[in-house]
């Protein structure tokens, strides 16, 4: 399988994700350039983590027309499947291919630290292998982390399970002190109504390998290659 | 024709705006006490060349829609003004 991580001046996780999706998960992977235009036959692309544009104007909001974004915007709109983390989540909300936005922190501190999600298990590509009452332990790094979406999206994505992840405690429990950065209901990962446009802001990518002691972002990437291998098979 | 847009990008009013709220309480601390809701947001200025008044004025609208706002989170207002030579 062939994977894309799309690089924007000041992504600063790409090569993390590269090193995640190459030495552990063993599939192929190609650096995508924010000015190409060729996504060189990727089954599927990865937006890391990072402060593209340094952030300016707002996060995300400036990477969301580097020219890559017009030939991602058009593989997602064809069923393609694509994963935002951090800043990539940031980016995906810009350009409009996930619904709502990220705010700046309620306690305006840009917070590094382990928190727990849980996978409100609907199967999908991202949480397919997790099982849904276990809090995965998993790094978050960012000061726009706060998830917001107005009231009657909130209610489709709802109807559409497109909550995938809710920030919790270790013993799996959704509570606002389980909540790093006041996001709305806890929401820590969303996806499309399609169901094949995903962004989060904790970062799996840190958390996968056994010589960093955790290994629950790999249940992510186990989930994703569950379903990209299958979506292939289908094809 | 060149223009002057000044565009004021706001938080929405619906919105809690910590950066605001900070200050609010920052400035009750030094003894502004009847300051109520601060609210922060962005001032942007730009020059632009259109032919016309109306074309300047749909010009910067569509970059306020486009860009400068995200109106899941952002409301904005501006003024244009015909630069002279």
């Amino acid at each position: 399988m062939k994977l894309g991580v799309v690089i924007f001046p000041g992504s600063n996780c790409d090569k993390d994700m590269i090193h995640v999706l190459s030495n552990v998960m063993k599939h192929e992977v190609v650096e995508l350039w924010h000015k190409d235009h060729d996504l060189q036959n990727v089954d599927g692309i990865f937006l890391p983590g990072g402060f593209s544009f340094g952030d300016y104007l707002r996060s995300g909001a400036i990477a969301r027309y580097s020219p890559i974004m017009k030939e991602v915007i058009a593989f997602a709109n064809k069923g393609g499947f694509v994963f935002g983390v951090c800043n990539g989540f940031q980016i995906l909300c810009e350009s409009g291919l996930l619904p709502g936005a990220l705010l700046h922190n309620t306690n305006q501190k840009f917070i590094c630290k382990n928190i727990y999600i849980k996978s409100s298990g609907n199967n999908s590509a991202v949480n397919n292998a997790i099982d849904n009452g276990k809090a995965l332990k998993i790094p978050i790094a960012h000061g726009e982390g706060k998830y917001y979406a107005d009231k009657n999206v909130l209610d489709e994505m709802k109807q559409n399970n497109q909550i995938l992840f809710h920030y919790c405690d270790e013993n799996s429990n959704v509570t606002e002190e389980a909540n790093p950065n006041g996001s709305l209901e806890n929401i820590a990962g969303v996806c499309n109504k399609n169901k094949n446009v995903f962004g989060m802001m904790p970062h799996p990518e840190r958390a996968s390998e056994g010589i960093l002691k955790n290994t629950d972002g790999k249940l992510i990437f186990d989930s994703i290659f569950n379903y990209l291998e299958k979506s292939i098979e289908n094809k | 024709m060149k223009y002057k847009a000044e565009i004021d990008v706001m938080p929405l009013k619906a919105l809690l705006d910590p950066q605001g709220k900070a200050v609010t309480a920052s400035m009750h601390n030094i003894g502004y006490k009847s300051v109520q809701n601060v609210r922060i947001g962005k001032h942007i200025t730009m020059e632009i060349e259109a032919d016309s008044d109306a074309e300047a004025q749909n010009k910067v609208e569509e970059a306020c829609k486009k860009i400068l706002s995200n109106p899941v989170m952002e409301s904005y207002e501006f003024d244009i003004e015909k630069l002279a030579f």
